[in-house]
């Protein structure tokens, strides 16, 4: 095990974080706060309670998702997208260094700077909304895993996105749409009937879902589903990066 | 002296079917330099990039410092430095982060004192704060340089170290080559200037469509290979060439001043000393004879034509 190249792109990757800490930590506490004013004080003023919790807090699992979930896979994407784009890659290829390093250096980063925004926006969160979080644990296990797959899922867009439009598309087109459709700001109950199940076939509804259980112990699916769905993301991820250093797709020839 | 880096019969076969290399076998010894010569396109970056893991080679086999290339990645690549090509730095990120997380990737701690002398010894220690994009492009090469040189590598190669480079820096980077060999760096460099190989090589290895042809000491294969010309100032000029000399294919230069002879070392008799007889016959006075190897490029250019035809 190479552990100093794994500390060097980590460190290396954290490093270009830190250069940019303003920007990094401060744009989710602004577009956060945002989230509140709009949905929190102008919705939140009709809505009032969803499920016995105060809508402003409802709102805050799903807020912190959002924001972890796209930050963890723009860092990852960028992360190796950038040395294919300037050509450094030659460096990572050439370096005694094997594919489970590689990974564990620019996924690990990402995953932290992902997690270190979550924190961010949940501190922000306390200072407009009351919070109990009664399964500590498992917020932390689901954020964490969460981080991690995303981070992951990042990773592998960024091995095959060729120019940066492509890097944008997948985020832009899927990530975000199910997002917010996978019960961000609402409980899927209150959707119609027909759209409840519809809604069932997004992933995403099953991460919110188990996040926000482990805030207020209320979940639109078992928590023993999301618990399943974000493993089994996980592991297709893994699956997925393996395959491509397997075969050196788009990164060696 | 020992056998450092060993390729045999490799051969690289592009998806697109495209067979850069062709089954090149080559020893190259401890601390020399060799210079791997040959026309753009001939396989020069990618037998380098098979070598040091960049792309995967379809067969053969190769291994540094007696470890193989791909069962044994990682000592034999913690043996190499590598120089590419084209400059390829994170222009944001200072000098010495990237000179120190390259050294970290290849599987070393930090050394301080180990970076700071290699960055003095390449003129970059009072840039060493800078931004990659602040320097000047034979900055950024040097960076390059210093990257590959940082995780102490025994065998170093550059890929064109000295492509789209001004004459001046050519010379510093001669002199960086020069330095390395003295420190007792293995350096394979791969190049299409003639004049570089030259200049710095020990042996040549020149490499034509994925093949190599000839692997010589630069001497050998200069005397060996070499076409020598004879010049002949005479006392008086001549008109043309005397019928009686005709046989001998002689040039008549300068308004017949001087007459020009070519003749191969290779052969069995280089006709000179009839040559000469037969001027002092035809009452020809000389006032001078020069002779004159042929240039490793004229080598050259014959090796690849012979090739093509």
């Amino acid at each position: 095990m190479n552990l100093h190249a794994i500390w060097a792109i980590y460190i290396y990757e954290m490093k270009r974080f830190f250069r940019t800490i303003m920007e990094s930590l401060l744009s989710p506490v602004i577009s956060t706060t945002l989230y509140f004013v709009v949905f929190g004080a102008a919705i939140g003023g009709r809505i009032e309670e969803v499920e016995g919790v105060s809508y402003g807090a409802f709102i805050v699992p799903g807020l912190i998702m959002l924001s972890v979930m796209t930050q963890a896979i723009s860092n990852a994407s960028f992360g190796i997208y950038f040395p294919k784009f300037i050509g450094t890659i030659f460096e990572l290829l050439s370096a005694p260094v094997n594919f489970f390093e590689i990974v564990l250096g620019y996924v690990g980063a990402a995953a932290t700077k992902a997690l270190l925004i979550g924190g961010v926006i949940l501190i922000t969160a306390m200072f407009f909304v009351d919070l109990d979080i009664q399964h500590p644990l498992a917020m932390v296990t689901f954020l964490v895993m969460i981080c991690v797959s995303f981070a992951l899922f990042g990773f592998i867009i960024g091995i095959w996105a060729e120019n940066f439009q492509q890097l944008q598309l997948i985020p832009l087109l899927v990530i975000t749409p199910l997002v917010f459709l996978g019960g961000s700001f609402y409980s899927i109950s209150m959707l119609p009937p027909t759209w409840q199940v519809v809604t069932l076939f997004n992933p995403v509804v099953y991460l919110i879902s188990g996040f926000r259980w482990s805030f207020f112990g209320t979940a639109d699916v078992a928590v023993g589903y999301s618990l399943l769905a974000v493993t089994v993301f996980l592991g297709l991820c893994m699956a997925a990066v393996w395959l491509i250093f397997r075969t050196g797709y788009r990164i060696k020839s | 002296m020992a056998v450092i880096v060993a390729v045999e019969g490799l051969r690289k076969v592009y998806k697109d079917g495209f067979e850069a290399l062709r089954g090149v076998s080559l020893t190259i010894e401890e601390g020399e330099i060799l210079a791997l010569l040959g026309p753009n396109g001939a396989g020069k970056t990618t037998l380098i990039s098979a070598l040091c893991g960049i792309t995967t080679p379809t067969a053969g086999r190769a291994s540094v410092g007696g470890h193989d290339i791909v069962r044994d990645y990682r000592p034999a690549r913690q043996m190499i430095g590598l120089v590419p090509q084209e400059i390829a730095l994170e222009p944001f990120e200072k000098v010495i982060n990237t000179v120190r997380f390259s050294r970290g990737l290849f599987g070393k701690g930090r050394d301080d004192a180990l970076i700071e002398r290699i960055l003095r010894q390449l003129s970059l220690w009072d840039k060493r704060h800078s931004r990659i994009r602040e320097l000047s492009g034979g900055m950024k090469r040097r960076v390059l340089i210093a990257k590959a040189l940082c995780h102490e590598p025994r065998v170093l190669f550059l890929d064109e170290p000295t492509a789209g480079v001004d004459v001046e820096l050519r010379r510093d980077m001669w002199q960086v080559v020069e330095n390395l060999k003295q420190s007792g760096v293995t350096i394979i460099l791969t190049t299409h200037y003639i004049e570089e190989a030259e200049a710095i090589a020990d042996r040549i290895a020149v490499i034509n469509k994925g093949e190599i042809l000839l692997v010589e000491n630069k001497a050998d294969l200069m005397r060996r290979m070499g076409r020598k010309t004879l010049r002949i100032d005479l006392a008086a000029p001549v008109d043309a060439v005397p019928a009686a000399l005709s046989d001998y294919n002689l040039e008549r230069i300068e308004d017949g001043h001087a007459l020009i002879y070519h003749y191969d070392t290779r052969g069995e008799g280089t006709g000179i000393t009839r040559l000469l007889q037969a001027l002092a016959a035809e009452g020809l006075g000389l006032r001078d004879i020069e002779t004159r190897q042929s240039s490793l490029e004229e080598i050259f250019v014959g090796l690849v034509r012979e090739d093509t035809a």
